[in-house]
């Protein structure tokens, strides 16, 4: 296929991702500043802007990080290019500059997303709860994922768009857990106790996986079973594992039909094997920080050697 | 004006007609409401946004569509069809000519000046033969009818006639909405046209093209105003849609650029104009356009159609020769008329136009989509008036024609049905053969009165029915 | 007289270039006053594509260079046994109508001081008139190196007074279209004298269309028309229709060129 075509598809998988991603993020901070702390829910939501590299712009524009300006910031502001109302405005033109590579019902996700944020932008913004505008954006991001799971056609383009997908997830998930670990606590003498149990437990919130993970692993919320749970465990859908190993399967697709493998696959295997042979108590020794550092500079240097490979239309 | 009506003849249903009368006396109000919401529905939902070449404006706009169809007679089409193809043969047959020795004009035909002074005149091409002789691989031919047997090409568009989604997305609707119409009429299918436009193009490929040839179509962009029409031609032919972005050139050929890197492009449809095709040889600030395309088109390792240059026949001075066009290189008379056309250019033709103004159309020659046009008997007498001073400027910028009383077929308005005015544009595609695909675009004035049948200026689409005979 | 060329520019590219396409004229037709003995274009790393003679006779040849590449090198050199026509382009295969050089281009749109100075010649028949327009345009544009620029027009050039022979054969070329007659900006080498005359190897004149001669060049820079000083290259509309390379460099910012021409008379 055009590698054009597979650049726009990769992107909707990744716009849709992020803005879910922005989704969750939302509701873990509203829920985290719900909670009496010691340096009060102001500074929360900083962190929360800061994890994702997005405080200066906000802070540039509108100052303070009220939780209002922040909502505004990451769902409806356009000059932010990660808001909801961004990703889902580049996604679903993404879409419509390769709407002969997409199926009605995925043409039907994207643009009926893109229909309905129209809508909500025209409405009083004091009658919308956040709750609603989350659970909007992730309904949509289900859909969009559902439909491409239940009608396209399983070829090159089902394979950039998974490519997409997976590495999104992943860099995100990285970025939450660093948010909670490295941001949002900032005492190490905090480390086991209620605030931090509190914490863990938005997070796997916001992730939808607070029940997953009691039937999984049981007993107490630990940072280790936590870290076991987002990194290692390959059941668990965002986990760096499953979004590892989704990558090495996709890429590894495209080899073979191609006939020619790449740095990309390359790159991956050695992501993949990275995170597989990492022990909890290996990633707590180097650091959780450090190690999430790590693989987020990783994923975007697999990132370019996707774009290299097959994306800029430069490989001979 | 006596307006010739499709439909009716007094109280009598001309006979391509008489099925229809059954259908609309019994559609009720609310049903047609329904019908109407649900087509206007179909139209959105498959995103279908549409803008004749030129008009411009909003690209999410739809055009509204007109439920009431549009019917010909197998008897009446055949004439059409041999009218158009002996058109669109005399319309290559010119272009050949005029890049090569141009013997129509040596033969006195055609003013020297009409052809190599005209801007659409590409010298890059002189001297160059198509691939089968075929400049113009996509004719739409824009036709009025003012009486059972008056027909009058009002233009050709040689270039890339755009509209033919429309064509192609109205019998869509209509058989979803309808089938039991289809049913009892027999119509003449319309979506062959895909395959047929294939074939057309693969029949074009370059010399150097060995095995079956790999076509793509070329478009500015999903910004256009007709990137739904290129998106969906691409899609129904099976072949690439591509921006200049995507193809380059290395050596002697063209490629585009894939995830399994570089592939051969053989024939590029392009929807894009001459000057952006390749800014070495044309507008050099083109971003739009692949750097070396001309050389490796000129030395037979790509087709492009339309063929460069191919506008110089559809300029509307050089309309006016089309039927001597017909007599010169097919020895034929033409079967389809033109309206009788003033060159303000021509001091006689001038004196005449500024003298009749009320009664005339006047027209710019390089002008479309219904701007910069005077409607002699709908005008103000200021309107006139400005003309007159726009004509005293500039004659050469201006044609007139006499007001054609434009056929109506019944059409869907609020009060009921009722008559409006209507054109015809159908597609005749040439390469190894010359092909029509029966039906076409039916524009409809929706404004009473109006003649104006752009979509821009409150123009509607309508769907076009052959029957077999 | 046998002329041999030896012709190199060089383009540099602050950043990488991913790739070059260039498009040249750079390879002289054979007509009655020139005839090639010997002709090589090279361009360093490139590849040679497709190779035609468009309507007006010119050979033209496409090169590709892919990236990355900072500098590309093209190379002409050959010999050429040219003779004096007196500037009549005799025995020239091409296909374009006359008419078609009557367009106007942006730099050689007329304006009122250029019609003027068209007006101002005069001469019994076409030929005579051609001769008188050259020499009007020789008196009315000074030669001067460095006052004006790839994009200045006839009109400009003019109203400066002073230009190079680019400018010349823009206004010419003005001036014969206003009067009727076909024009076209002519590339092509002169052959270096040593009598003090100014002159550049590289250079550009014009042709007129005079019926029963066909073609004839007028070198308003050098008040003469071509002799066999002269080689001949290519044709067009104006400079940069007629220009010897054209090339895009993609991605390729910052470029900078830089060209040597050297034309010498060679020994028998």
């Amino acid at each position: 296929m055009l590698s054009r075509t597979a650049d726009n598809l990769y992107w909707i998988a990744r716009y849709m991702e992020r803005a879910d991603t922005v989704a969750r993020l939302l509701e873990v901070g509203s829920r985290i500043s719900l909670l009496p702390s010691a340096h009060g829910y102001r500074s929360e939501w900083d962190s929360l802007l800061q994890a994702t590299g997005m405080a200066r712009a906000f802070a540039e524009k509108y100052g303070d990080p009220v939780q209002r300006n922040i909502e505004s910031f990451l769902f409806f502001d356009r000059d932010n290019p990660s808001s909801i109302a961004s990703c889902i405005t580049a996604a679903r033109e993404n879409g419509r500059i390769v709407r002969t590579a997409l199926t009605s019902q995925v043409w039907d996700a994207l643009n009926t997303a893109f229909q309905e944020l129209k809508q909500l932008e025209r409405e009083e913004r004091s009658g919308l709860e956040l709750s609603r505008l989350t659970d909007w954006t992730m309904r949509h991001a289900a859909m969009l994922r559902g439909s491409i799971d239940a009608t396209l056609l399983r070829d090159d383009g089902y394979n950039f768009l998974n490519i997409g997908y997976y590495l999104e997830r992943g860099d995100n998930t990285a970025r939450l857990m660093d948010v909670k670990y490295y941001v949002l606590l900032p005492r190490i003498d905090y480390v086991g106790s209620g605030l931090d149990n509190y914490q863990w437990t938005t997070l796997l919130r916001a992730m939808g996986a607070q029940r997953a993970f009691h039937w999984a692993y049981g007993g107490d919320v630990t940072a280790m079973k936590i870290a076991d749970f987002l990194i290692r465990n390959p059941q668990s859908p965002r986990s760096l594992a499953t979004c590892t190993a989704g990558l090495m399967n996709h890429l590894c697709r495209l080899a073979k039909a191609f006939g020619r493998e790449t740095e990309a696959q390359d790159k991956a295997r050695s992501l993949a094997a990275g995170i597989e042979a990492a022990t909890v108590e290996a990633i707590f020794d180097e650091g959780l920080h450090e190690f999430l550092s790590r693989y987020i500079a990783e994923s975007a240097q697999l990132a370019n050697a996707i774009h290299a490979s097959y994306l800029s239309g430069e490989m001979r | 004006m006596t307006q010739f009506n499709e439909m009716y003849q007094g109280v009598d249903v001309r006979q391509p007609y008489a099925r229809l009368k059954d259908w609309v006396g019994h559609m009720p109000q609310e049903l047609r409401s329904l019908k109407q919401a649900e087509a206007e529905a179909l139209f959105r939902r498959i995103g279908i946004t549409f803008a004749v070449y030129g008009e411009g404006g909003d690209p999410d706009r739809l055009i509204p569509f007109d439920m009431f169809p549009r019917v010909f007679s197998g008897s009446e089409w055949a004439k059409l069809e041999r009218g158009i193809k002996q058109r669109a043969r005399a319309l290559n047959a010119f272009l050949v000519d005029v890049y090569g020795r141009g013997e129509i004009i040596r033969a006195g035909r055609i003013p020297a000046r009409l052809v190599y002074q005209n801007e659409a005149y590409e010298k890059a091409v002189a001297g160059f033969v198509p691939p089968k002789g075929v400049y113009s691989h996509i004719v739409g031919v824009d036709i009025v009818r003012t009486g059972p047997d008056d027909f009058y090409v009002l233009e050709d568009n040689c270039r890339t006639p755009s509209g033919v989604s429309y064509m192609l997305e109205s019998r869509e609707i209509m058989m979803r909405m309808f089938p039991d119409l289809f049913r009892e009429n027999r119509i003449e299918p319309v979506d062959t046209y895909s395959e047929k436009l294939r074939r057309t193009l693969s029949s074009v490929a370059p010399g150097k093209c060995k095995g079956e040839p790999t076509v793509v179509i070329l478009t500015p962009g999903h910004f256009n105003s007709a990137y739904y029409e290129h998106s969906l031609l691409a899609d129904l032919m099976g072949v690439e849609l591509v921006e200049g972005q995507d193809l380059f050139v290395d050596g002697e050929y063209v490629y585009m650029r894939t995830t399994e890197g570089p592939q051969r492009v053989d024939v590029i449809y392009r929807r894009i104009d001459d000057a952006y095709l390749d800014p070495l040889c044309f507008r050099p600030d083109s971003m739009l356009g692949i750097p070396g395309l001309m050389d490796v088109y000129r030395s037979g390792g790509v087709s492009i159609c339309s063929a460069p240059g191919a506008g110089v026949a559809d300029d509307k001075a050089v309309y006016t020769y089309v039927p001597d066009m017909v007599r010169f290189y097919l020895g034929e008379e033409p079967i389809l008329k033109n309206v009788p056309t003033w060159q303000c250019g021509r001091e006689d033709d001038l004196k005449h136009v500024l003298s009749n103004l009320p009664d005339l159309v006047v027209k710019e020659v390089h002008g479309s989509g219904g701007y910069g046009m005077l409607v002699g008997p709908k005008a103000t007498k200021e309107e006139i008036d400005r003309f007159r001073l726009k004509l005293a400027e500039d004659p050469g910028n201006y044609i007139a024609q006499p007001t054609l009383a434009l056929s109506t077929v019944p059409t869907f308005v609020d009060e009921g049905v009722a008559p409006r005015h209507v054109d015809l544009r159908p597609y005749c595609l040439v390469g190894e053969r010359i092909e029509l695909v029966p039906g076409g675009l039916t524009r409809v004035a929706l404004k009473e009165g109006s003649l104006v049948v752009n979509s821009s200026q409150g123009g509607g689409v309508k769907d076009t029915w052959v029957l077999a005979e | 007289m046998r002329l041999t060329v030896d012709h190199v520019t060089r383009y540099r590219y602050d950043a990488p270039a991913r790739s070059v396409v260039q498009s040249h004229r750079l390879t002289p037709s054979a007509f009655a006053g020139q005839k090639v003995l010997d002709w090589e274009v090279t361009v360093e790393g490139g590849t040679r594509g497709a190779r035609h003679r468009d309507g007006a006779g010119d050979v033209v040849q496409g090169w590709t260079v892919a990236g990355p590449v900072t500098e590309v090198i093209v190379r002409v050199r050959g010999t050429v046994e040219t003779q004096d026509l007196a500037g009549v382009l005799r025995g020239h295969r091409e296909t374009v109508a006359p008419d078609c050089y009557l367009r106007e281009t942006l730099p050689t749109r007329i304006d009122v001081a250029l019609a003027d100075l068209a007006g101002s010649a005069t001469g019994p028949d076409r030929l005579s008139l051609a001769h008188a327009l050259s020499a009007a345009v020789s008196d009315a544009i000074a030669y001067r190196p460095g006052v004006t620029h790839a994009h200045t027009t006839a009109a400009e050039a003019l109203a400066l007074g002073e230009g190079v022979c680019q400018d010349h054969a823009h206004a010419l070329i003005v001036c014969a279209r206003h009067r009727g007659i076909p024009a076209r900006y002519v590339s092509g080498y002169l052959f270096a004298t040593e009598d003090g005359t100014p002159h550049e190897a590289a250079h550009a004149w014009a042709e007129l269309f005079v019926p029963g001669l066909d073609w004839v060049g007028f070198d308003p820079a050098n008040r003469c028309c071509p002799d066999a000083r002269y080689i001949r290259l290519g044709s067009g509309f104006d400079a940069q229709d007629a220009a010897p390379i054209r090339g895009i460099a993609r991605g390729g910012a910052g470029e900078d060129m830089d060209v040597t021409v050297a034309v010498q008379q060679s020994v028998q």
